[in-house]
């Protein structure tokens, strides 16, 4: 007696084990709209991601022709008309800030939609079971497949799938590596051996990634490996649609004969079905949950059982917290049954999509894009750089004079080359002077750019000793174009002796 | 002391068959992973130890059956990064030099090499950027050569040196020790030292620059010229500007004249290539003062 009391008493003390290995998944195949939906934006989003290197741009000679390419050696990206060098990358990085309040917004109305439909890893765990179902049947027949003794026809299917996830997975990196090259040259190269091996290490990379996310790690990279289903809990209110499960319409669940009343039945019959579905694998009935991406998948399922039952679409759907609570307070005194349907729909209303959470997200979104087209717009085409010299920091001439040397750096992005002045102003009766080159009428120096490229000057300004600052003055190096206008321009100094 | 192997009553595991002092330890292998992890290790090893060098021995490590040295593969490297440059270097040889900054792919070429070169082998004395230094080095940055600012000067410069003993082509004079050798007394240099300040205007002492005047005229102007402009010949600095190499006060002068001043520099012709001697000319040119070459 006392010894089975302990041996329960330890055995309830025992920690939970912290691991848990994975239960295999296998959704079943679903039709509906939201699958459809699913569908086309599955096509899309893969069309654009393999077709979109294939796009040509013209920009003249000496450059890419490829419509969207990264150049990591000439440190340039490429976007259709817009060319962004290394050093304006803070614009992508401001794109990438608008990315995340778009994802935040668009959260925080619609839910997961971006897990649900457009994330990579779904679109391409999508295309992975489709191949898996094309060559091993649908949830039932895999599962025999698994479960039956390795015979010749399973080597045969489960090979099949492999390779098949394979090629797709060597298309995917054969894409990437196509917006780091260009597209139709890397190709010829990959097929016949002469690419570099960056380009292969690229290329096996996101082929094997592709293949163990999408044919092996699936759902598991979402409630795992991924930030995002972590936080965005953080996004969602009252008013947020998610893919519910209506309890007051389902409850109490259970079997249902055909012909039967329905009074005192939920309309679940427990059917399983949005579990089936589920590319997750999580049972929806159980409320808003981390698992759950959002695809709405089990909507369709669902439908499909209540049009066989002839109940009304929409037991799983669509759905907000608040809607889902009115719903609930209007049926409370109603007992169980289709008596609860229409005043339960009644008391929901509208989507509120202007929100205090949607309208901040909303003014962030703005102000980013305000911030990046006015980065944008206020490109200038050429630009100067200009560092002085430090060593020595500065020279006395033979006449007394003091001279500061300078680095100048000219960048022209625009794609024939040209002739710009170079003047400074700050300093009087400084004299500039430019190694190397021409001088107009009035003596200031001449620099020719180099089309879409930087050239490197070294100017001298040298003013007469009386003249000389004490020390530091900041003084303003200008690029004006031959009719006087004037370019752009940069700060430096001239640094003179101290006083004796 | 040695016991028998049994199960832990209250763990459940086994021990280690060892007994201290009456406290048994329990067998708490490495996990498994880890062996097998190690064991790989093992095994990469012997691998290794096949494919590549790895053995300490007489005479050398012991070479693996790969053949790969460390050693051969850096001079592979470092030959395939000569072959490389070898054009360039070759176009820099046989173009003339005055022509250098005319091609501007030439002209980047040899700044960036002539920069590098000049901080291995001119910085030490020189500084920085050629700003030169207290006692004799002179700047390299200024308008003043001793010897001469066109690029064809600077590269005769680097490759024979100034009063360097193991070139034949050097450039040389010296200047008497005036004081030292006896030629003139202190008061005498104190009175040329007035002159050479009046050159500049910037004599206190008009009679002793008067008393100065006609040894100058005897000792120096040879040299440094009637008016004490220099001649870059014998490398005579001109004495009437701002630049002083060995300083421009009273004292400084008067200590110049009575012991003389000879810079020396070493010859960088046998230590350098041809090449890089011209792509440090070409970079110390644009340092600020370098001259146009004759017929340019």
């Amino acid at each position: 007696m006392d010894g089975s009391l302990e041996a329960k008493a330890s055995q309830s003390d025992a920690p939970a084990p912290l691991y848990a290995s994975r239960v295999k998944v296998y959704p079943a195949a679903v039709h509906g709209p939201v699958r459809r939906a699913k569908w086309a934006i599955l096509i899309v989003c893969l069309a654009l991601y393999y077709l979109v290197p294939w796009l040509r741009w013209d920009r003249g000679p000496g450059l890419p022709n490829q419509a969207v390419l990264v150049d990591l050696q000439g440190m340039r990206l490429y976007f259709f008309g817009i060319e962004i060098w290394a050093q304006e990358f803070y614009i992508v990085t401001f794109l990438l800030v608008l990315s995340a309040i778009g994802l935040f917004a668009v959260t925080s109305l619609f839910g997961r939609v971006w897990c649900g439909f457009t994330c990579p890893q779904t679109v391409w765990t999508d295309l992975f079971m489709w191949v898996e179902r094309l060559i091993q049947g649908d949830r039932n027949a895999r599962m025999r497949l698994d479960r039956a003794p390795w015979t010749s026809e399973k080597y045969l299917k489960k090979g099949a799938t492999h390779a098949a996830w394979l090629l797709i997975g060597a298309a995917t990196g054969g894409a990437w590596v196509m917006y780091y090259n260009d597209a139709p040259t890397v190709v010829r190269e990959l097929a016949t051996g002469q690419a570099s091996t960056s380009v292969y290490f690229f290329f096996g990379l996101f082929t094997l990634t592709t293949y163990g996310l999408a044919g092996w790690a699936r759902e598991q990279v979402c409630t795992y490996m991924c930030p995002w289903p972590r936080f965005q809990a953080a996004m969602f209110d009252d008013h947020t649609m998610i893919v519910s499960y209506r309890p007051w319409r389902g409850e109490p669940r259970g079997r249902h004969k055909a012909g039967a009343s329905w009074d005192g039945h939920g309309d679940c019959i427990d059917c399983r079905q949005c579990v089936n579905v589920c590319p997750t694998g999580i049972d929806i009935r159980d409320g808003v949950q981390m698992e759950c991406i959002g695809c709405g998948l089990c909507v369709d399922a669902c439908n499909t059982i209540m049009d066989k039952v002839e109940r009304p679409h929409g037991l799983i759907a669509f759905e907000t917290l608040a809607n889902l609570d009115a719903s609930t307070a209007a049926v409370a005194a109603i007992p169980a049954g289709p008596a609860r349907f229409e005043p339960a729909m009644k008391a929901r209303s509208g989507i509120n999509l202007l929100r205090g959470r949607t309208l901040v997200y909303a003014a962030a979104l703005l102000l980013v894009t305000g911030v990046i087209l006015g980065a944008m717009a206020l490109r200038t085409t050429m630009d100067l750089s200009v560092q002085r010299d430090r060593a020595p920091l500065f020279v006395r001439l033979s006449d007394g004079s003091v001279r500061n040397a300078y680095t100048v750096k000219l960048l022209d992005r625009r794609q024939s080359p040209g002739t710009v002045v170079l003047e400074v102003a700050g300093l009087p009766g400084a004299h500039l002077s430019v190694i190397g080159a021409e001088t107009d009428a009035q003596g200031r120096p001449l620099l020719s750019t180099r089309a879409d490229g930087i050239v490197t000057w070294r100017a001298l300004v040298t003013v007469p000793d009386d003249a000389a600052p004490h020390g530091s003055k900041d003084i303003d190096f200008r690029i004006l174009d031959p009719s006087g206008r004037r370019l752009t321009a940069h700060e430096s100094a001239f640094v003179g002796p101290g006083r004796p | 002391m040695p016991t028998k192997i049994e199960k832990d009553a209250v763990t459940g595991k086994m021990t280690t068959g060892h007994e201290w002092d009456g406290i048994k330890e329990l067998n708490t292998p490495s996990p498994a992973w880890w062996l097998y992890t190690f064991y790989a290790t093992i095994a990469w090893g012997i691998v290794w130890i096949i494919l590549y060098p790895a053995i300490p021995w007489f005479g050398g490590a012991t070479r693996g059956v790969t053949g790969w040295v460390a050693r051969e593969a850096i001079t592979e490297e470092m030959a395939s990064a000569s072959a490389a440059h070898a054009p360039m270097l070759e176009r820099i040889r046989a173009t003339p030099i005055t022509a250098l900054l005319d091609d501007a792919a030439l002209r980047d070429y040899a700044l960036a090499g002539g920069r590098v070169a000049f901080a291995n082998n001119c910085q030490p004395c020189h500084g920085a950027g050629g700003q030169g230094a207290p006692g004799g080095y002179p700047v390299l940055a200024d308008d003043e050569w001793l010897w001469g600012g066109t690029l064809a000067d600077i590269e005769q410069t680097i490759r024979h040196g100034i009063r360097a003993e193991e070139d034949d082509d050097t450039r040389r004079s010296q200047m008497p020790r005036f004081v030292a050798d006896g030629m003139l007394t202190w008061a005498q240099a104190g009175d040329v030292a007035e002159h050479v300040l009046a050159l500049s205007g910037r004599s206190t002492d008009a009679a002793a620059a008067a008393r100065g005047a006609p040894i100058y005229a005897d000792q120096c102007a040879a040299c440094h010229g009637e008016k004490g402009e220099g001649m870059r010949e014998q490398g005579a600095p001109n004495l009437t500007d701002r630049v002083w190499l060995y300083g421009g006060d009273r004292r400084s002068i008067t200590t110049s004249i009575a012991y003389a001043r000879a810079g020396v520099m070493p010859a960088f012709q046998g230590r350098l290539d041809p090449a890089l001697i011209r792509m440090l000319a070409v970079y110390v040119h644009t340092l600020g003062g370098g001259e146009p070459d004759a017929g340019r």
